[in-house]
């Protein structure tokens, strides 16, 4: 990809805690206009990342290029083009929604002549108005988060990093905020977004999924979920425990996982009868149960790519 | 232009949420009306009514002329009488009284006699300042009957200057003025960081375009003006309740407040970069403050202190606002008599608020 259609790109890029390795030689390739997620659990080193790219902390190796300009060396010239959203709402709350709103905008030097239309637009946008004399500590999870997302976005950045934005509101909230992240990138903003949710991690366009610091599989979320290299097995039980006992015997299993009434087992595409063994497993310990061949979920998928680190140091 | 427009709204931002915080609003007011109203009446050098209890085994004319001359001075209140000495230490050791009268059964034989001591006065020296006042009670004189003593004039008379009617609240608040602006200042500041820090406010603020610099200004901005309100409040309850005059230019003594706020508020930014928490926050200003309060002069004068203690308090800028204020309002003296004193003021300002800068730019690596 050309270095022009790229609004992120990061070359071995690793932060070191004292003796703890935060984020591991980490490479990426962010499209310009696109919606990419960072998945990972939490210690994962998506934040540390994140804080990377606006310069907030200096990797202890590597290089970083966001939106044409080095960082951390210049990112000063970065703040007014990147807009940020904090895990942690961090709006204040003695101030009302307006009140908030206007500060932000004066921060970034909104010329005085477009402010006031600026602070309308997004009151409309994100759905504030009847708020705007509301104090923000007094809203609903839902309400600070649009507000949040309205103050990251008020100078219209052409990057918006948003570390776990949803990770503090309910389902529905959690919807409508997905719409307007669309909405975005639509309109041309490139949005950097990390999350352990993985319902959130299939809207990405593009996914990283990190573990332990390192990129461990990087792609469109169907096309991770085409190439995990893995059988998926699912098992139907009376009595799951026990069947998960017995599979987790044979050898050639990678993981097995119960949701339910139902087990994912994952087996590695070179055993070429997986679901044949599993099936005779079963049988050979008299538990009834239904065994067929299922396509991968995204959790499927992260549960291969972190397992095979840990199989491979095994 | 975009700096200052970034300041301002840094500002503006920090006046709203000062005027919604009431507490913060009331003690702008309520603290150094409260501590000028507490210092100007109870502290006072002025010592009278001491309790005081008396033995008097002689109960002759003379001896009885002798309390009654005590009395007289007002310094001493004769709260009981008691008929041992023994009794006279037992109340002395309850506190019950602070000074203790024996006088002996040969009193009179004794007044006459040069080599030996009249009467004893037992004092509680758990108290320095009741000692000093008990050892003014030795000079009082004694006299036969109808036999006039000489009076003698005074060898050497002192002429206190500038207070020529020694009164406490005079001495006290100019100094005063120092404590309190120190108080409120370092507290306001010291936790205004550290809360935007707690609250989460801080990791969106620095990923915008404003500085550090721009951000701790702003922050700073509003609190001087709040201090200078202060001053003007001290000073007017001052003039009003104990009659403390400005006799210097009130203009000096509002650019050497500026300073002295200045240089507090950036202390207490210092502070609130180095410190984790509020509370921690707190802390750190009531460290600061006994140092302040004892070695600044206010309370002891500054060159009976040990050289240490000397480089110490020179070391505060307390010390040097106090020596102005006492200056300017009581000596009548200008800015330009005690220019050293704002220099070093100016440069500790200057140099604590860079410090705060440069340690908060750096926060998160």
């Amino acid at each position: 990809m050309n270095i022009d259609d790229l609004a992120i790109q990061a070359r071995g890029l690793s932060k070191d805690f004292g003796q703890l390795r935060a984020v591991d030689r980490l490479d990426l390739d962010v499209p310009r206009a696109a919606i990419y997620g960072f998945l990972g659990p939490n210690g994962s080193g998506k934040s540390t990342t994140i804080r990377m790219l606006c310069g907030l902390l200096t990797p202890t190796e590597g290089s970083a290029n966001v939106l044409g300009v080095d960082v951390p060396g210049h990112a000063g010239d970065l703040k007014p083009r990147i807009g940020y959203m904090t895990q942690r709402f961090s709006l204040f709350g003695d101030l009302t929604v307006y009140e908030n709103l206007q500060f932000i905008a004066e921060i970034y030097s909104i010329p005085v002549n477009r402010r006031a239309a600026r602070i309308e637009e997004v009151l409309e946008n994100y759905d504030l108005v009847e708020q705007r004399k509301q104090f923000a500590a007094t809203m609903s999870g839902g309400q600070r988060q649009r507000l949040a997302l309205g103050c990251a976005v008020i100078h219209k950045p052409e990057l918006l990093l948003l570390d776990e934005p949803t990770s503090a509101v309910d389902p529905q909230s959690r919807r409508d905020f997905w719409a307007n992240l669309f909405r975005l990138a639509e309109a041309g903003t490139t949005i950097l977004v990390s999350t352990h949710y993985m319902d959130e991690a299939e809207r990405c366009h593009r996914l990283a999924i990190l573990d332990h610091g390192a990129k461990v599989a990087d792609g469109p979320p169907q096309e991770l979920q085409r190439s995990t290299g893995m059988t998926i097995i699912e098992v139907l039980a009376d009595d799951p425990y026990h069947a998960q006992t017995a599979i987790s015997a044979l050898p050639v299993v990678a993981s097995v996982t119960q949701l339910g009434i139902r087990l994912r087992v994952l087996i590695p595409e070179s055993v070429g009868d997986g679901l044949e063994q599993v099936r005779k497993v079963l049988s050979d310990h008299g538990i009834d149960a239904d065994s067929r061949l299922s396509s991968a979920s995204l959790e499927d998928v992260f549960v291969a790519v972190t397992l095979d680190e840990k199989q491979v140091a095994a | 232009m975009k700096p200052l427009s970034r300041l301002m709204a840094v500002t503006r931002k920090e006046v709203r949420q000062m005027r919604r915080d009431r507490l913060t609003f009331a003690m702008i007011f309520g603290i150094p009306l409260l501590q000028i109203i507490l210092f100007g009446y109870a502290i006072n050098t002025d010592v009278r009514n001491l309790k005081t209890a008396i033995v008097d085994e002689a109960n002759t004319h003379l001896s009885r002329d002798f309390v009654a001359q005590l009395t007289a001075t007002q310094v001493t209140d004769i709260h009981v009488h008691v008929s041992t000495v023994a009794q006279l230490e037992d109340l002395l050791r309850a506190g019950e009284v602070s000074i203790g009268v024996a006088i002996p059964h040969d009193f009179d034989r004794r007044v006459a006699d040069d080599t030996r001591a009249a009467a004893h006065i037992l004092v509680d020296g758990s108290d320095p300042t009741i000692v000093g006042i008990a050892d003014g009670l030795r000079n009082l004189p004694l006299r036969f009957d109808t036999v006039m003593e000489k009076q003698r004039t005074e060898l050497i008379e002192v002429r206190p200057y500038y207070n020529p009617e020694r009164r406490t609240p005079v001495n006290i608040i100019p100094g005063l003025i120092g404590v309190i602006l120190m108080m409120t200042m370092m507290i306001f500041t010291a936790v205004a960081v550290v809360r935007e820090r707690e609250r989460g406010n801080l990791e969106l603020l620095i990923n915008t375009p404003v500085t550090s610099a721009e951000l701790m200004i702003g922050k700073v901005l509003p609190y001087i003006f709040i201090g200078l309100v202060q001053l003007a409040v001290i000073l007017i309850a001052g003039d009003l309740l104990f009659d403390v005059p400005v006799r210097g230019s009130v203009l000096d003594l509002y650019i050497a407040g500026c300073v002295y706020i200045a240089a507090n508020l950036a202390l207490g930014l210092f502070f609130s970069t180095a410190v984790s928490s509020q509370f921690q926050a707190i802390q750190l200003t009531f460290f600061m403050m006994l140092p302040s309060i004892l070695l600044s002069g206010f309370v002891f004068p500054f060159d009976g202190m040990p050289q240490i203690a000397r480089w110490i308090g020179e070391a505060l800028p307390i010390t040097h606002f106090i020596r102005l204020t006492r200056g300017i309002m009581l000596r009548e003296a200008g800015l330009g008599d005690m220019a050293a004193e704002l220099i070093f003021l100016g440069v500790f300002a200057f140099v604590a608020m860079t410090a705060a800068a440069l340690r908060f730019s750096k926060r998160l690596d």
